[in-house]
């Protein structure tokens, strides 16, 4: 454990720890491109400099070690004339299209520019070495040569994250561009993350590409809905639309990175969506208000229990439900309407691609929260059959799909039911066939938790109230008790959590707090 | 804390003469007929002009209505930085940027709309816009229009001045 100073202050940190590390550790920043925690050290963008005494020259803090007594400055008159020196050069061939670049904004280029550089340009700006630009090289990215600076960070990842190495170095000198081999594009899962990595706008988001400046975004902690890995994720939204979905570091989970499949989960929340509560009379689905839906439905439900016996109502769990909702939906299902056909399945149209890495082949945020809260998918299966036999007089249905079933298998299954209730984000087979339609909202529009694959369950934040008419899951619930006849007192998603902690065994001893940034494992988990 | 009285002085109770206004009425009539025969002996100092048939000549400097520039092949100088758009106190520009076909553009404006009624004539847009693309030089306000929708100027528009 070196003992080591640092612009005066004097600090321990571990064995083998890097200058740079150490410094980020303390609070210090020190300028970098090439670095990343994640990847290998190039030291290669020659931005860390800085004075170690002792040493004749100024020295990369990414890859001088800490070792014992050792003296650091990053704020000497030397120091910062090497960093603007350094910043200057790699700005002679800089483009410097700001204004149709998309990384602007949170560019490594502009950020250091106005705290190390602020220089008037010494180089006319026909001498410039000009490069190919808007390339599309495959996946989810557009490479602009003339950006880039060469920090390698994107060669490192490819080599050492997905281990496919499309990207690499070619030229000599001022020529020297990043590039794809002639006709072999990136191909492999997670080439979303470049564009993050990237520190400047040579590799940016084709999805994200022209859609909106960064600095008209928020951003909250979320997790990714794409799969039951549970990415930590931060969603980007302006006003009611969600932009994109950057990954955010976990070291349990996902550490920096995220698949490109799930960037693209952002759709979901912004199309093909129930605004409105609805009724379907005399086969045509008409608008109507809160308040009479959410009474129609319970009229129903209670309805088919007391004349067909409570095996008559069933009640399907969406896996794109927090545990809170699910831990309501469960409460209704048993406590209120007094039945034992509730259950889910985690099965989904589409392709179920995996991999070794983030990419599961449960293509729902929350099957194990469903699993871990009663729900199991034989009853499901069973329910299914039941509905097949007539047997179901009023179902409640939650999530936009059900099961791996066509438009066309939903349309007929759910024709057997006389009353149909479909609490849910987007418009499709099953709001067309339901009865009464209770628009839900995505998960920037509301918070919660989800419990991943492994059992961990993380937070999910709200983003922005839910849009148009819908409403909150948890409140729709509550109402719907409230219309039952039952007395809850939820106000929001903390309350049912805590009750959640308090009677389901699994999640014993959690609260929002304990769960942190990272997340805890639920009982039982391996 | 004792209330404090202030004595107001009331105004005194008109005459029966003043009460019927007759003799103000006259010496208002007297003023305005006043000025009419002025005007009429010195027609060429009345300030009003007969807008809109005349229009008054603005300074250089003043800030009117937006025009959107063009480059020389008529497409618009605009590259849809959203410069305008950030800098506007009014938040009454709204752009929506697309993949321009000319690949040396790369991006252009799809769409560009400027909402004159929420508009405070600022000129922060035009100090902003690094590719001088939109400028308030057309010595020309805010003309008048019977809906909120014509008052939003589209990119055509702003490009035809």
């Amino acid at each position: 454990m070196p003992n080591f100073t640092i612009n005066g202050m004097s600090a321990t940190v571990a064995e083998g720890t890097t200058i740079l590390a150490a410094a980020k550790q303390i609070g210090i920043e020190i300028p970098h491109y090439c670095y990343h925690p994640r990847l290998s050290i190039a030291g290669n963008c020659r931005m860390c400099l800085v004075e170690v005494e002792k040493f004749p020259k100024l020295q990369i803090a990414c890859n001088t070690v800490v070792t014992e007594g050792m003296v650091v400055r990053t704020d000497t008159a030397k120091v910062n004339k090497a960093v603007t020196g350094v910043l200057e050069l790699m700005l002679i061939n800089h483009p410097v299209d700001c204004p149709i670049c998309d990384q602007a904004g949170e560019c490594g280029l502009q950020n250091y520019y106005m705290k190390f550089g602020l220089h008037k340009s010494r180089f006319a700006i026909e001498d410039k070495v000009h490069k190919k630009k808007v390339q599309d090289i495959g996946g989810q990215i557009v490479l602009d040569a003339e950006r880039c600076i060469l920090c390698s960070r994107c060669v490192r990842f490819l080599r050492e994250v997905t281990k496919t190495g499309e990207l690499d170095f070619f030229q000599r000198g001022d020529h020297s561009e990043i590039s794809i081999f002639p006709g072999r594009p990136l191909d492999n899962s997670y080439t979303g993350n470049l564009a993050d990595i990237c520190p400047v706008g040579a590799l940016t988001s084709k999805d994200f590409r022209f859609k909106c400046r960064v600095w008209f975004l928020s951003g909250v902690e979320s997790i990714c809905p794409g799969c039951s890995t549970g990415c930590n994720i931060e969603a980007h939204f302006r006003e009611d639309v969600l932009y994109r979905l950057k990954p955010r570091e976990n070291e349990d989970v996902n550490e920096s990175w995220m698949c490109d499949e799930g960037r693209l989960e952002y759709k979901k929340a912004n199309e093909n969506r129930l605004l409105a509560p609805a009724l379907r009379e005399g086969g045509r689905t008409v608008a109507a208000a809160w308040d009479a839906v959410l009474f129609t439905t319970a009229h129903r439900l209670r309805g088919s229990v007391e004349a067909h016996g409570s095996d008559s109502v069933a009640v399907i769990a969406s896996p794109h439900s927090s545990n809170e909702e699910l831990f309501l939906v469960r409460k209704l299902a048993a406590e209120v309407l007094k039945t034992e056909n509730f259950g889910f399945t985690s099965r989904t149209p589409g392709p179920r691609s995996s991999d070794d890495f983030l990419i599961k082949a449960d293509k729902n945020p929350n099957s194990r929260g469903a699993q871990l809260l009663g729900f199991s998918e034989e009853k499901f299966d069973r329910i299914v059959k039941a509905i097949s036999g007539g047997k179901v007089q009023a179902l409640l249905l939650f999530g936009n799909v059900l099961a791996d079933f066509s438009d066309a298998e939903i349309g007929s299954l759910l024709s057997n039911v006389p009353f149909v209730a479909h609490v849910g984000t987007c418009a499709g087979a099953v709001s067309r066939a339901a009865h009464a339609v209770l628009p839900s909202s995505s998960f920037v529009e509301r918070g919660g938790t989800f419990t991943n694959f492994a059992g961990r369950v993380q937070r999910f934040r709200a983003g922005f109230p839910p849009r148009g008419k819908a409403k909150n899951d948890i409140e729709i619930l509550v109402g719907l008790a409230s219309q039952l006849g039952a007395g809850w007192a939820f106000p929001g998603e903390t309350a049912v959590f805590d009750a959640l902690a308090a009677e389901v065994a699994p999640f014993a001893g959690m609260s929002y707090e304990a769960l942190g940034s990272r997340g805890r494992l639920a009982g039982g988990s391996k | 804390m004792t209330i404090g009285v202030k004595k107001v002085a009331r105004p005194r109770k008109m005459s029966f003469g003043e009460s019927l206004y007759l003799i103000e009425i006259v010496k208002g009539l007297g003023v305005t007929i006043g000025h009419f025969l002025h005007n009429v002996a010195h027609n060429k100092d009345i300030p009003t002009i007969e807008y809109p048939e005349v229009r008054r000549t603005m300074p250089p400097r003043f800030r009117g209505c937006h025009r959107l520039m063009k480059r020389m092949d008529g497409t618009p100088r605009c590259v849809a930085c959203y410069m305008c758009a950030t800098a506007c106190p009014a938040e009454c520009i709204t752009i929506v940027a697309g993949e321009s076909p000319d690949a040396t553009v790369e991006k252009y404006p799809v769409s560009f709309d400027i909402d004159m009624l929420r508009c405070v004539f600022c000129g922060q847009c035009v100090e902003a816009c690094p590719c001088d693309a939109i400028r308030m030089d057309t010595g020309w306000y805010t003309p008048p229009d019977d809906s909120r929708e014509k008052l939003i100027f589209k990119i055509e528009r702003l490009l035809e001045k």
